[in-house]
This record gives C-alpha cells, sequence and structure tokens, in this order.
C-alpha cells in the first residue's frame, strides 16, 4: 500500500461521521481507507487531458416541477418513519446549540 | 496616540423565496401549518425518493441576480453539503458551490458622501431546515419538517461595508429589491430574510484583512447594528491586548445583547461538497434570460422618476410611498381609479402611516382594497360624509376591509344636509349658550369654536363643519 492514514486523519473522519471507533477497528479502517486511495491513485494514472468531468451520467438538463401544490397533508404516513412521535412531531435525542 | 481601527464587514444573506412550493417537491411553503403537515418522503429525506427542481425558483433567483447586475451562471448545477443535524434529514443540504446561478453583481447604497457600490459575490439556490424544538422535560428534541425544503436564495456579499450603517443600509437596498420583485416579503422577524456577519478588524491603512468572525442568530435591524458594535470591541480589545483574534462562529443573544463562540472543535466545517447525482444541470438559455429580463418590475428609482413627472405631490411623500412596493401599488391602483393622487397620498401618508406605527405593522400588511380608498375620497369629495367620520371609517376599513359607502349607510353616518333641521339645531345651541354668546360678541373669536362643538354634538357628528359655521356666523 502507497498511501497510509494516520491516527489523526482517522480520528477526523470518525468525527465527522460521528463514528466511534474501538482501536481494533480504527486500525482496520486506517488499512481500508488506504486501499481505497490506492485506487483512486490507479484511476489518476489514466490521461484525462481534455475530459469534461462527469458528474451526471445522462445527458438530460433542465427537469422543472410546476410550482403547484400536489401534496396535501400525509402526516401520519410519513410519521410512521419516525423513531418515536410525539405532538405529530419526530423524536430525536436532544441537541443543544453551542 | 491610541490606533485607529476600521471594521470590514461582509454579509450573509438568506432569503426564503414567496413560491408556492418547496424546491424539490410539491409541498406547500404556506407559514403556520400544523407540525409535519407538510411534508413528504422528498422533504423528509427518506431513502429512493428523487428531488424535482421548481422552476418558480430558477426564475426567482435570476430576477434577483439580474436586479443586482449579476452575471447569470448559464450552465449551473447543484452539490450536496454534507453534515450531520436531526432538522437536515437528509444529512446534507442540497445547496451550489461550485457553479452559483448568480456571480459578480453589486447595489449601489446611499452613504454620507454619496453613494458606494456593495459587491456580491454570488447568489446561490439551496434549501432550508425543518424546524427543532427542544423539550426540556423529556430530555429530547422535536422536529418540524414543514420548513425543510422550502427554497432560499444565499446572497453573499464581498467585505465592502465598513459601519453598521452601510451594513443596515445595504440590507434594506436588498429587501426593496427582493419585495419589487415579488421573490420574498423579506421579514427579518419571522426569518424569511436572515443575515449573517462576517466582521474583522484592521488598523486604518492596513492593506491585509484581520482575522474574521461570522456572527449569527440577527434577527432585526437593531440586533444586526449592536452586535456589529460589540464585536469590533471585543477584537479590538483583544488585539490590544496581544491576543488574537480566533476565527470562529458566534451566536448573538439578543437578550444578553453579547455573543458567544457557537461551534467546538467535534463540529468541524468540513461539508465535503460533491455535485448532486440526482438533480441534472439546469441550463439557462438566451431566450429564457431575456424573457424574465423583460418581465422585471418597475424598480424605486425609476419609479419615483415617473411618480415626480406624473403626479403632483411632493417628493417627501413620492419616497414613504415608493419605499414599499405594496403601498405603491395601491397608490398607483386608486388613482387609477379616479381619486385625486394628493388626497390618496395624504390618506397614505398620515391615517395609515399613523395606524402602521400604532399597531408596529409594516406596509407590506395593509390590507384595504385601493378600491374602497377610493370610494371613501369619493364618499368626502362629495361631502356625504366630513372628515371625522371619514377618519372613523377609514379605521374600520384598515381593520377589516369594509366598503365605506354600505358601511356610512348601514351606520347611518352621512352628513345631515337639512338647512333647515341644521338652522334649528344652531338656534338651539345659541339659546341654550347664552354665555358664549355674549363671549362672542364681546370679542372672543374663541367662542364660537365651542358653539360649533356643541352644535356637531347635538348632530352626533353628523354635520358639515363648514355649513355649522357659515350658520352660526349668520345666526349671531
Ligand atoms: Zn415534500
Amino acid at each position: 500500500m502507497a498511501n497510509v492514514i494516520d491516527d489523526a486523519t482517522i480520528e477526523y473522519v470518525g468525527i465527522l461521521a460521528k463514528l466511534e471507533l474501538s482501536e481494533e477497528e480504527k486500525e482496520q479502517a486506517k488499512k481500508d481507507m488506504a486501499r481505497m486511495l490506492d485506487y483512486i491513485d490507479k484511476l489518476g494514472e489514466l490521461d484525462t487531458e481534455g475530459v469534461e468531468p462527469m458528474s451526471h451520467v445522462f445527458p438530460v438538463r433542465n427537469v422543472f416541477r410546476e410550482d403547484v401544490v400536489t401534496n396535501g397533508d400525509d402526516r401520519e404516513n410519513i410519521l410512521r418513519n419516525a423513531p418515536a412521535e410525539k405532538d405529530g412531531m419526530f423524536v430525536v435525542p436532544q441537541t443543544f446549540e453551542g | 496616540m491610541a490606533k485607529e481601527y476600521e471594521t470590514v464587514i461582509g454579509l450573509e444573506v438568506h432569503v426564503e423565496l414567496a413560491t408556492k412550493t418547496k424546491i424539490f417537491c410539491g409541498c406547500s411553503t404556506a407559514f403556520g401549518g400544523a407540525p409535519n403537515t407538510h411534508t413528504c418522503p422528498v422533504c423528509t429525506g427518506m431513502p429512493g425518493t428523487l428531488p424535482v427542481l421548481n422552476k418558480q425558483v430558477v426564475e426567482y433567483a435570476i430576477g434577483v441576480g439580474l436586479a443586482t447586475n449579476c452575471t447569470i451562471t448559464q450552465y449551473c448545477k447543484f452539490d450536496r453539503k454534507n453534515y450531520f443535524y436531526p432538522d437536515n434529514p437528509q444529512n446534507y443540504q442540497i445547496s451550489q458551490l461550485y457553479l452559483p446561478i448568480c456571480r459578480n453583481g453589486y447595489v449601489e447604497i446611499e452613504v454620507p458622501e454619496g453613494s458606494k457600490k456593495i459587491g456580491i459575490h454570488e447568489i446561490h439556490m439551496e434549501e432550508d431546515a425543518g424546524k427543532l424544538i427542544h423539550d426540556d422535560w423529556e430530555g429530547c428534541s422535536l422536529v418540524d419538517y414543514n420548513r425543510s425544503g422550502v427554497p432560499l436564495i444565499e446572497i453573499v456579499s464581498e467585505p465592502d461595508m465598513r459601519s453598521a450603517e452601510e451594513v443596515i443600509a445595504y440590507l434594506e437596498k436588498l429587501r426593496m429589491i427582493i419585495q419589487y420583485l415579488g421573490a420574498s416579503d423579506c421579514k427579518l422577524q419571522e426569518g424569511s430574510m436572515r443575515a449573517d456577519v462576517n466582521l474583522s478588524v484592521r488598523e486604518v491603512g492596513a492593506k491585509e484583512f484581520g482575522t474574521r468572525t461570522e456572527m449569527k442568530n440577527l434577527n432585526s435591524f437593531r440586533s444586526i447594528a449592536r452586535a456589529i458594535e460589540g464585536e469590533r470591541a471585543r477584537q479590538i480589545d483583544l488585539i490590544e491586548s496581544g491576543e488574537a483574534v480566533i476565527q470562529e462562529t458566534r451566536r448573538w443573544d439578543d437578550g444578553k445583547e453579547a455573543s458567544y463562540a457557537m461551534r467546538s472543535k467535534e463540529d468541524a466545517q468540513d461539508y465535503r461538497y460533491f455535485p448532486d447525482p440526482d438533480l441534472p444541470p439546469v441550463s439557462i438559455s438566451d431566450e429564457w434570460l431575456e424573457r424574465i429580463r423583460g418581465s422585471q418590475p418597475e424598480f424605486r428609482e425609476e419609479k419615483r422618476k415617473r411618480y415626480k413627472e406624473t403626479f403632483d405631490i411632493p417628493d417627501y411623500d413620492i419616497d414613504i410611498i415608493t419605499d414599499s412596493k405594496h403601498m405603491a401599488d395601491i397608490f398607483e391602483a386608486t388613482v387609477a381609479l379616479g381619486a385625486q393622487p394628493k388626497k390618496v397620498s395624504n390618506w397614505l401618508m398620515v391615517e395609515t402611516l399613523r395606524i402602521l406605527k400604532e399597531r408596529e405593522l409594516d406596509p407590506e400588511d395593509i390590507q384595504f382594497s385601493p378600491k374602497h380608498l377610493a370610494a371613501l375620497i369619493d364618499l368626502t369629495d362629495k361631502k356625504v360624509i366630513n372628515s371625522t367620520v371619514a377618519k372613523e371609517v377609514f379605521e374600520v376599513m384598515f381593520a377589516e376591509d369594509i366598503d365605506p359607502e354600505s358601511y356610512v349607510e348601514e351606520k347611518g353616518l352621512k352628513t345631515v344636509n337639512d338647512e333647515g333641521a341644521l338652522r334649528k339645531t344652531v338656534e338651539q345651541v345659541i339659546a341654550d349658550n347664552p354665555q358664549s354668546v355674549e363671549d362672542y360678541h364681546n370679542g372672543k373669536e374663541k367662542a364660537i369654536g365651542f358653539l360649533v362643538g356643541q352644535t356637531m354634538k347635538a348632530m352626533q357628528g353628523k354635520a358639515d363643519p363648514a355649513s355649522v359655521n357659515r350658520l352660526l356666523k349668520e345666526l349671531l
């Protein structure tokens, strides 16, 4: 493996992904990430000079909706997807600002 | 000698667009619905759903871009901004990073030295998040996704402002333009316009910018001004005492009139943007652009000029009336119905402004129809009602948009034009008030005022004051 992921990086990626990893998992994740980056480096060997970056697979543009209300009150169904419900709202673990 | 500092300010302004539906689904954007009654699988981020762009959002964004002298990005795309927070059910916000719809614009503001250009770096389209309610009792948070997916534009200025006054002038200018376009009602208090302030200080004459902070949660012009003064002082204190300003996001607390740092290291701002594969790119043809350019409304400057040329009303009135698109619309519609411009202007400038101020309302909150204002003016012109009654009718009209004609009829408020009846009343008043009559004959001109008042009272306010005056003078 050409790429080496250090502890600081795996720590940071863990924070971004909101994952708590055990020491063992961190070691495994470091190896997996390094392998992925090696693969990306391999792709980088291709000559892409003059090739436009592609963000969309289909050559489609301008798919629009008109500004017309088409959805009614479907709260009951929507709330079936909530882990828990209270007063018509989704209940989530307490969040603090600050 | 104490060092002199310059404040450098740039603004990020979020504006909620006045569309009927959300940016990527057909849910209503109406304000005040019961929690989660305006939601669907798309705006609650369910797997496998497909967002479809609301065309009106693009048109409003282009409209604002053209009105702020921007270059429109004719090939633009959406990107995903990744972060975890329960108000964001997809775990990413759909926004624009690489190809925002508008770039390189400016607006002009009035400053003591004349006019000044404030650069606009870019305007991009994005979706709003849901609303979190903290339930301290149960130790949990509750989420309402009615706001999730409501369309926003974010207007990012250049760091061109140097004082709170300039910031407020800039915001007022943006608000005016956007209200004239009908793209948003831009109410700071209700959150349909939100401003984040990026601020740094540097010694006067310095070339480099200082380290900036970002201030959030500013929901009135007053708190914006206070926050700017406070943050300027805080940064200068730090610098003077040899400490460094830390680049951070700070939250303004309106009650405490102070700000505190918001994000911890745990919330690293690394959004890992990438192009949204669900949304095909938007390609804006020259024809489409020209069509929008052609349907831009008459903005304030042009309107002012036209009013000066067309209507015989003072410049001061013109400034106030054109300050609000809604008020200007009412003015023009009422005049179009045949009312005399100066009279329409008087009703707007005096009674309307008085009631708005009393009830802490904006001109946008005016509900009465031009048809009814024109009818009220007609009733006073024809002396069907006197000016005191007219003011009373106007109060009711302002609150309930009643038809003044039928209201006056119903309540029996018409001025009594029966000369005989009026003469009789005046005679009675003269007979009942010998002291005032004597005072009048002794040269106390004021005494007649009292007699007019007594007559009006006897007539239950429904007499024409000029006729009362005339008759009194005649009979005395
Ligand atoms: Zn929806």
